[in-house]
């Protein structure tokens, strides 16, 4: 029992520990707020400008939701073809491969030219980065049937329509919802370096233009602020996998 | 004579792809083998040596490559939905309860498949009187990853036999079961067996399994998979567990135990 309470609150525990560490440095060697502003001092600034950075956050994260909500749709339409047809998936992989392995920050210049300022390369960036993973494990969850299992159906005069229905898709669940909780923290990224460059608004607009004023303590809110939606957001997709798909994580419930 | 077999191989042979046909290289050889109604047939043999294949063609999943396959007096020509299948892993779906895994097949084949909403009371009905029949009874709403294996593999038969099926066809189901785990499920194979009289088509490593349950066993010999050998097992029905002490039933192991040997000893000289 008390193994267990001082595992749900040692990440807690651990971050209070962290804080205090940082503002005990900070003030013994007297570090300049310029350079590394302390958690007290980043604190004080998040309070000061909280309408603005909560006007910033507001935008970076319906954006973020939006990318993440079509490479949802568009990761699981591919995933289901590559994962349902051997001739896709040998057809789709390898160029899909070589496409997660273009640094996405590339694309903001061009997805400028084509959309302009604003919320189009932002969108299409977090889609973009964070389509892959589930694209990838739907198409893993399909492929991966027992032979045997096929063959039983298979037998009963089942169709491949059925047998991805009936089995395919609930057994790739698992693998869905893990994917989702890697693609949203992606989605985060993609969303904060395209505002960097290619927005007036959202986090990555307001971690350029603090760091330019030199105004470290907003810069490193800004940077708490996503961290803190992306951590959401995953313990929320982790608390509908546990939820939904209980059967593929019976181990860690000693039952 | 071959007009009562209701499985029925003539000149069967089978190669698995194009390329190994025109080398001349056969998984299965000029099988000819019939199988009466109700016929309970055991084959043994090395593995490697065709068993497998030999429930493909049967249930129609591969077709030959020569040769004619009849069952029920028809040709097979696709999936034969009259046959059952289950396999040494359960292959259960774990994110289905006991009894809605036995309704599987209900889902999917037809007649069933077109009245399955309508008639689903009458269908979990079924279920639940199999599983009883196998002793399972209670662990309905279980998840099978909530059973033992035994239990799994209790379970993976219902599944096999809710349609009725004509045939029932089991690739070494008991064979990952501690020793008496699979003597009770022999028992629960030869109770459901002996009261519904369909097809079996066992393919075991085990001898005594072999022996104990089936009419007729066929030894299978490797590369080439053919049948080399047929003995029909005269021992009284219905059968006792205590029959497998008895010096006919050690007699009839040893005689297949015999034609085992030597082709493995045959196959070790090849090999040199």
């Amino acid at each position: 029992m008390k193994q267990k309470t001082l595992e749900r609150w040692s990440p807690w525990v651990l971050l209070v520990l962290s804080i205090l560490i940082w503002e005990g440095l900070c003030r013994a060697f007297n570090v300049s707020e310029f350079v590394f502003p302390s958690p007290s001092r980043i604190a004080q600034q998040t309070i000061e400008f909280k309408e603005v950075i909560a006007g910033h956050a507001w935008r970076t994260f319906w954006v973020t939701m939006v990318g993440f909500g079509i490479a949802i749709v568009v990761g699981v339409l591919l995933g289901f073809v590559i994962g349902s047809s051997r001739l896709a998936y040998a057809a789709v992989y390898p160029l899909m491969t070589a496409f997660n392995a273009l640094p996405k920050a590339a694309f903001v210049p061009i997805l400028v030219v084509w959309f302009g300022i604003g919320i189009g390369p932002a969108i299409l960036t977090a889609f973009l980065i964070s389509f892959f993973p589930i694209m990838v494990n739907i198409a893993t969850g399909l492929a991966t049937l027992e032979p045997e299992l096929e063959d039983v159906l298979r037998v009963l005069g089942a169709k491949r329509w059925d047998v991805l229905v009936k089995v395919g898709l609930p057994r790739s669940m698992p693998y869905f919802y893990g994917s989702l909780k890697v693609a949203i923290t992606l989605a985060f990224v993609g969303t904060t370096v395209s505002e960097m460059t290619a927005s007036n608004e959202g986090i990555g607009y307001l971690l350029i233009s603090a760091g330019s004023a030199m105004q470290m303590g907003l810069a490193f809110s800004g940077l708490v602020v996503v961290g803190a939606m992306a951590m959401v957001m995953y313990e929320l997709f982790s608390y509908i996998e546990k939820h939904t798909t209980g059967w593929a994580h019976r181990g860690s419930q000693g039952e | 004579m071959t007009q009562d077999a209701f499985v029925d191989f003539q000149n069967v042979w089978l190669a698995y792809n194009d390329e190994l046909l025109a080398q001349n290289h056969f998984a299965v050889e000029d099988i000819n083998l019939q199988v009466k109604q109700g016929e309970f047939i055991a084959i043994v043999g090395p593995s490697g040596c065709g068993k497998s294949t030999f429930m493909k063609l049967t249930t129609g999943l591969k077709m030959p490559s020569k040769g004619r396959i009849l069952v029920d007096g028809q040709p097979v020509t696709g999936p034969l939905k009259i046959s059952g299948m289950a396999f040494q892993a359960s292959s259960l779906l774990p994110w289905r309860t006991t009894l809605d895994n036995v309704l599987l097949p209900l889902e999917i084949v037809e007649p069933y498949r077109s009245n399955f909403k309508q008639k689903k009371a009458e269908y979990v009905e079924r279920a639940r009187k199999l599983l009883n029949t196998v002793g399972l009874a209670g662990y309905e709403d279980k998840f099978p990853w909530q059973l033992s294996g035994g239990m799994q593999q209790r379970a993976s038969i219902c599944r096999a036999l809710i349609h009725e099926p004509k045939m029932l066809l089991l690739d070494e189901p008991f064979g990952a079961l501690d020793a008496f785990t699979r003597e009770e499920l022999w028992c629960i194979l030869r109770d459901l067996w002996t009261e519904q009289k369909f097809n079996v088509i066992l393919v075991t490593h085990d001898l005594r399994e072999s022996v104990f349950l089936a009419d007729t066993v066929y030894v299978m010999s490797k590369s080439p998979g053919r049948f080399v050998v047929k003995r029909e097992i005269d021992l009284p029905r219905p059968r006792d567990l205590e029959i497998t002490y008895t010096p006919e039933f050690t007699n009839i192991v040893h005689e297949l135990r015999g034609h085992i040997g030597a082709m493995r000893k045959t196959g070790a000289t090849i090999n040199q």
